[in-house]
């Protein structure tokens, strides 16, 4: 053990500032040459910056929804409720959800209610609902913005992004890209 | 097909059409034949070696490698604890996190020291820039490359000769660093800048949402660290929600990269051994027992997460995305169980979804892929615990058939069989055992004092068998040096974070130990020559026989626990 002590340390040394402080800052260096300088992607609407991949909370029913969340869409943490499938208290959340859903979209019938839209992500900060979260929206929109049904199936259609190369993975929607298309359509 | 399932089975085959060629390649980095990155790490190596002291080329015996591995980990602990300790006044500390109590800071140095990144704490808000990177970012380099450089050692043990010498730990613990690791962190980490994973050392960033709300955005120095997390099954996250958080991992593409790399290196390691030997009949033995495991655990837990949660399915709402709490839309919930049965077999413990949230089968599943923990398994650790399952078939077989069990030409006799049958034992003792010693706190709800604030039933996050679970899938976690977690268990108190931390730190070092005395005690024997006598390794025969001892030693005993946890949630809800 002995004769192994001193290497180890000067390796241990040797190593630090190798793994920890060459690699991070050759790949902090190939992050600053890239566009957005190695920060998260951001969108800029009317001088106020949001974070494209970061899901925000949208509650108000001028908006399309955006999931339930566990730590309410601040991104100073993230995290999931950590609800196991059979717990009481939880089935009784989700059936609040659901009758909630049902008063705000009285013309949807409860088969017709994607369940990401009454569960809450593992994130907390998850972007996106699935195209049907957001056609599911739509009637409800169209009232309360007088807008047509027709327009808002195109923006919503035309904010479908599909699996990647159009063979692995899910369709899904942004919330933020599609509300504000949806604040520009007005 | 659906896009999903076709999105797991790309996985998979991209996962072994590479793993076949890096086998190659590591194989050709520890008989230190010419490679292609020769010319950029040799110059490195050697400086590295000459200021540390290090002969590179010194021969060691078994117990002079352990000696080694075991002293500079040793130097490892302290130099994290310090930094974690130290946190709030080292540089790199925008946010002004705090410096970690000395119990959470013993758990979490232990966990990323073990190659186990369990995490009490959430990244946001418990570690500085600083300790992601001179800290938990060094020890999942660092880590890894301890574990393939022991599994090198038994490597070298299992050739046909009779010798002492068994290559030098240094050795192959930096040049697994330097020559494996490192380009495939480098090019992970590029992949992710590109697909929006931030690398900046600004703090977090506060913003106005469209709706009005306030909210701050943590950011920090995330590609680097999440390429080497999961290149190293280390799997200890930037941010709380691990590889679920869209920064982390922001899309299906980031998303496939990320997942192909929790299993690429172990299996990669088992096609090494049968280049290294030249047995490559060997390795698809090895692989196909494995595969087999593996799928047996894929295929049911994919199905119970695309169904979707029978209690939310009798609400009469659409579950035809599967069931979704604690998920992310982008992956959906085929890659979500996809993700969660491989971080399990092998040790990585990332999770791209909340296993707290699975099903209750799925739950079963990904603890008995951390029981039996040797299904690809960890870089080189995983190959190490197989070996041991090895032994036991070689031994089991050789009473049966009444000849001396033999294996690569050594005769396997009463020591190596008692090791061996000590360190598979072990495993499920340190989990039955945790699990029933919180579990009896659970029960009566005792008063813990100073190990916990409040009492026992306080920790859980769901009642009943699910909360019985949690605690389960906790000690299962340590033990497996997996780190993933039932996230609900509040496990950041002195009982969770000492207890889990002595599990940590026994499972860790004692099955590198048994492995590595084993294969040196044999590589000490006599060679007897191959005769038609011989055990064949080679077989199907063989392998069925491997999986039996796996299936009876390490599934069954714990079919128990699992029936009291996610079988009982199971059944109860109809």
């Amino acid at each position: 053990m002995k004769t192994n002590l001193l290497p180890a340390l000067k390796l241990t040394l040797v190593s630090l500032l190798f793994f920890s402080g060459l690699y991070t800052i050759v790949i902090w260096g190939i992050a600053c040459l890239t566009p957005n300088g190695g920060n998260a992607q951001v969108i800029t609407v009317n001088n106020k910056k949001y974070y494209s991949n970061i899901g925000q909370s949208f509650t108000d029913d001028k908006y399309f929804n955006s999931r339930p969340s566990a730590v309410g869409y601040n991104a100073a943490g993230s995290g999931g409720s950590n609800k196991g499938p059979s717990n009481p208290e939880y089935l009784v959340q989700v059936k609040a959800r659901i009758d909630t859903f049902l008063v705000h979209n009285p013309d949807v019938k409860k088969a017709e209610i994607p369940s990401e839209l009454v569960t809450s992500s593992g994130s907390g900060l998850d972007p996106h609902i699935s195209p049907e979260a957001a056609f599911v929206q739509i009637k409800r929109i169209a009232m309360v913005r007088n807008m047509s049904e027709d327009k808002l199936i195109t923006l919503v259609t035309k904010n479908i992004e599909k699996p990647l190369l159009g063979l692995f993975g899910t369709n899904t929607v942004n919330v933020l890209k599609l509300n504000i298309d949806l604040e520009n359509a007005k | 097909m659906n896009t999903e399932i076709i999105g797991v089975v790309g996985m998979f085959i991209v996962t072994l059409l590479l793993a076949i060629p890096l086998g190659k390649y590591i194989t050709n980095i520890y008989l230190r034949k010419k490679s292609i990155l020769d010319f950029l790490f040799n110059p490195i190596e050697k400086f590295m070696f000459r200021i540390s002291g290090i002969d590179p080329n010194k021969e060691m015996n078994w117990k002079q490698n352990l000696t080694a591995l075991l002293t500079i980990n040793f130097v490892w602990f302290f130099v994290c604890m310090f930094i974690l300790m130290n946190q709030g006044w080292l540089p790199l500390n925008p946010d002004g996190n705090p410096s970690m109590p000395p119990d959470l800071a013993f758990n979490t140095a232990i966990s990323f020291l073990v190659n186990c990144n369990l995490q009490h704490y959430s990244g946001e808000s418990g570690l500085t820039y600083f300790s992601q990177i001179a800290g938990v970012m060094f020890l999942q380099f660092v880590t890894a490359g301890t574990g393939m450089a022991a599994c090198a050692v038994v490597f070298n043990a299992m050739k046909e000769r009779q010798t002492e010498s068994l290559g030098n730990f240094y050795n192959y613990f930096l040049r697994s660093c330097t020559r494996i690791l490192l380009p495939i962190s480098v090019i992970t980490a590029v992949i992710l800048i590109f697909s929006g994973t931030p690398m900046t050392f600004e703090g977090k960033d506060t913003i106005i949402s469209m709706q009005g709300d306030t909210v701050q955005v943590s950011r920090g120095p995330v590609a680097a660290m999440v390429a080497i997390k999961q290149t190293g099954t280390n799997g200890g996250g930037f941010f709380g929600a691990n590889s679920a958080h869209p920064l982390e991992n922001p899309t299906y593409l980031s998303n496939m990269v990320e997942n192909i790399l929790i299993i690429l290196i172990p299996i990669a390691m088992v096609f090494a051994l049968g280049y290294y030997l030249n047995k490559r009949k060997l390795s698809w033995m090895i692989f196909g027992v494995m595969t087999i495991g593996f799928l047996l655990l894929l295929v049911p837990t994919i199905i119970q997460e695309m169904k979707g949660n029978s209690a939310i399915t009798v609400m009469g709402i659409d579950q035809h995305l599967g069931s979704m709490e604690g998920k992310e839309i982008r992956f959906g919930s085929a890659a979500s169980a996809y993700w969660g049965i491989t971080t399990t077999v092998t040790s990585n413990g990332s999770v791209n979804a909340m296993h707290d949230s699975f099903t209750p089968l799925s739950g079963a599943f990904t603890m008995l892929g951390m029981m039996v923990n040797s299904l690809y398994g960890g870089v080189g650790v995983g190959f190490l615990n197989f070996y041991i399952f090895i032994i036991l078939a070689v031994f089991i077989s050789g009473l049966m058939v009444g000849r001396t069990p033999e294996l690569f030409g050594k005769k396997v006799e009463a020591r190596e069989v008692k090791i061996a049958a000590i360190i598979a034992i072990l495993h499920p003792l340190l989990i039955l055992a945790g699990t029933a010693l919180a579990s009896h706190y659970a029960a009566n709800d005792t008063q813990m004092g100073w190990w916990f604030n409040g009492n026992a039933k306080g920790w859980l996050n769901n009642p009943s068998y699910h909360g019985f679970s949690e605690m389960l899938y906790e000690f299962t976690s340590s033990a497996a040096n997996n780190g993933s977690g039932f996230e609900g268990l509040g496990d950041n108190n002195p009982f969770w974070n000492i207890s889990t931390g002595v599990v940590l730190l026994l499972s860790r070092y004692l099955p590198i130990i048994g492995p590595v005395t084993i294969a040196g005690l044999l590589a000490n024997k006599k060679y007897i020559p191959e005769s038609a006598g011989t055990l064949k390794t080679d077989t199907v025969t063989f392998g069925i026989m491997t999986f039996a001892v796996i299936i009876i030693i390490a599934a069954l005993s714990f079919f128990p626990a699992l029936a009291l946890g996610p079988l009982a949630e199971y059944f109860s809800m109809g």
